[in-house]
């Protein structure tokens, strides 16, 4: 039943923006803004399509709209103009938090949402043990919440996430309030999952090298309004190694997207 | 990916095995720092109560402040009285306990229904107030009027001064999950029914057990002021207390206090203890009894 689901899920309606050779386009904004009740305009004329097999990621400044993006995309908000498109069935999104249930064991929370989307006990528990191996927790099955470290809550709500195969996958400032050497870490696996999945990934994010390191193609968006005003294509293969960080190319594609970012704000 | 388990986490200090050993010893030793304050405190409160018997108080008005082994004697130790107290006990206790279930009951439910609705809360909720602001004594003899002087009677003047915490808390921990959460559920379509059930109640249970705990201890409150003021049927702990004061009964009137004040503690433990079973596990603060 569920690679019933995961078929239908692949099949994105958008046919016309991709020739016979390339991947289907998974996400699609044409034209997107986004303004307030209270006048604020958070998006402005945003554009971006991303295929399955694409991780495309936003950087931008704190307050630029970035999360009102994937916000609009997940159907949370609903944009002021503009069309999106993209299958809502089965969407990833990973937020800022964890937002794990603290009554809920790490496998129980890990089940949520397969049990939102009405899938029985036996599946339910194989898919959250699949994910939970995947992200690395296995041995913290039982464990709630509040005695897991940030890191760890955050690959729970990876986990969490993966048990619905999801062909889109929006990140919002997943890492950010992780110390830096489990960021790296944990940047290392959501690449590996990337590798593994190939979902059409939206990341969000401040960090440049966190973009890059993980991205097909980083756009870098203004501040009031967010706008995309540049973006940048990444000349890594997957799979990606770690010591990419230490390529000369990739120091030198991080300075231009820095410098852009700087550009952008000023 | 298998470096993970190296990464530091307290996650590890919690396995059964892990604590067990090293933990026991400590928490002997913080028993009994636990047991020893409170047991200093009440030995003085009886020496201040001797004090007051035999120095403060001459012979002709010791009747007053009988000492505590005379309150022994003739409230615990006599047979006929203790009986004559259990039963009364009994009666009250059955009256806080339909009072304090019937107000959970209804509790819950107009809880739930404000959680649902930010209208029909912004509807309902000062009348929860003025329920709370009604000074019980006033409210007493308009309900002693309208549903007679018995059991039933007695069972609404608990219903009316142990509604009030359970809706405030309640609705309190319906409304406590985080957005990021109802963003969760919401992406997902979870249904009212769902989102209630999965989300708000289970986030909610820590504030309930809180205002529970407060309900049970204004209930047996409710079930004693009811019974002192609506004597038909069986004789309850207000009824007795208003008989010893009448009689001037001092040793038995003392008794009385004692046995109702025990009710009320062995009520907000016996709830610390559900609640600490109850979420103790996943809580970030939760405080036993």
């Amino acid at each position: 039943m569920l690679a019933d689901v995961d078929e239908r899920g692949r099949r994105v309606e958008s046919s016309e923006f991709g020739g016979e050779k390339m991947a289907e386009t998974a996400l699609s904004f044409r034209n997107v803004s986004m303004t307030f009740p209270d006048g604020t305009q958070a998006l402005s004329d945003v554009s971006l399509d991303i295929r399955k097999g694409e991780f495309v990621t936003i950087v931008g400044p704190s307050g630029c709209g970035k999360s009102t993006l994937l916000k609009i995309a997940s159907g949370l908000l609903e944009a002021s103009s503009g069309d999106i498109s993209v299958d809502r069935d089965r969407i990833g999104y990973v937020f800022q938090d964890a937002t794990l249930l603290p009554w809920r064991t790490v496998r129980r929370n890990v089940e949520l949402l397969a049990e939102l989307h009405g899938i029985g006990k036996a599946e339910r528990a194989t898919l959250a043990q699949e994910a939970i191996e995947l992200v690395g927790l296995t041995g913290f099955e039982n464990h709630y919440p509040k005695s897991l470290s940030g890191g760890m809550r955050m690959r729970a709500s990876l986990a969490r996430t993966l048990t619905l195969k999801p062909p889109v996958f929006l990140f919002d400032e997943p890492f950010g309030a992780v110390d830096e050497i489990t960021r790296e870490r944990l940047n290392e696996e959501t690449l590996r999952l990337f590798e593994q999945e190939r979902f059409a990934g939206l990341f969000i994010t401040h960090s440049i090298s966190e973009a890059v390191f993980l991205s097909t193609k980083v756009y870098v968006m203004s501040s009031r309004p967010g706008r995309l005003v540049a973006s940048f294509d990444v000349p890594f293969d997957y799979p990606r190694q770690p010591e990419i960080r230490f390529d000369a190319r990739f120091a030198e594609l991080c300075g231009r997207v820095s410098q852009t970012l700087r550009g952008a704000h000023s | 990916m298998s470096e993970i388990v190296s990464e530091p986490t307290v996650a590890g200090a919690s396995t059964p095995d892990g604590t067990d050993g090293s933990r026991r010893p400590r928490r002997r030793r913080r028993g009994l720092a636990v047991v020893l304050p409170p047991l200093v405190v009440g030995v003085a409160i009886i020496g201040i109560w001797y004090f007051v018997s035999y120095v403060i108080l001459d012979e002709d008005r010791r009747f007053l402040l009988k000492p505590p082994h005379e309150v022994w004697q003739v409230g615990f130790a006599d047979g006929d009285n203790l009986s004559y107290m259990m039963e009364a006990l009994w009666t009250t206790a059955q009256v806080a306990f339909w009072g304090l279930l019937a107000a959970i009951g209804l509790g819950f439910l107009l809880a739930i229904v404000m959680s649902q609705s930010k209208l029909i809360e912004r509807a309902v909720f000062p009348y929860a107030v003025v329920l709370q602001a009604i000074p019980i004594l006033a409210i007493v003899p308009l309900i002693g009027f309208w549903f007679g002087y018995g059991f039933s009677s007695r069972v609404f003047v608990c219903i009316i001064i142990a509604l009030f915490p359970i809706i405030v808390n309640t609705l309190f921990g319906l409304l406590s999950a985080e957005q990021g959460m109802h963003d969760l559920f919401t992406l997902h379509k979870a249904s009212r029914t769902t989102r209630l059930r999965r989300l708000m109640f289970p986030a909610a249970l820590p504030a309930i057990f809180a205002g529970l705990r407060i309900s049970a201890g204004l209930s047996v409150i409710g079930a004693i002021v009811g019974d002192f003021f609506f004597g038909q049927g069986e004789v309850g702990l207000g009824q007795i207390l208003k008989r010893f004061a009448a009689r001037l009964q001092g040793e038995q009137l003392l008794a009385a206090v004692i046995v109702s004040s025990v009710l009320g503690v062995a009520v907000f433990l016996a709830f610390g203890w559900i609640s600490n079973r109850a979420v103790g596990k996943w809580a970030a603060e939760s405080r036993g009894g």
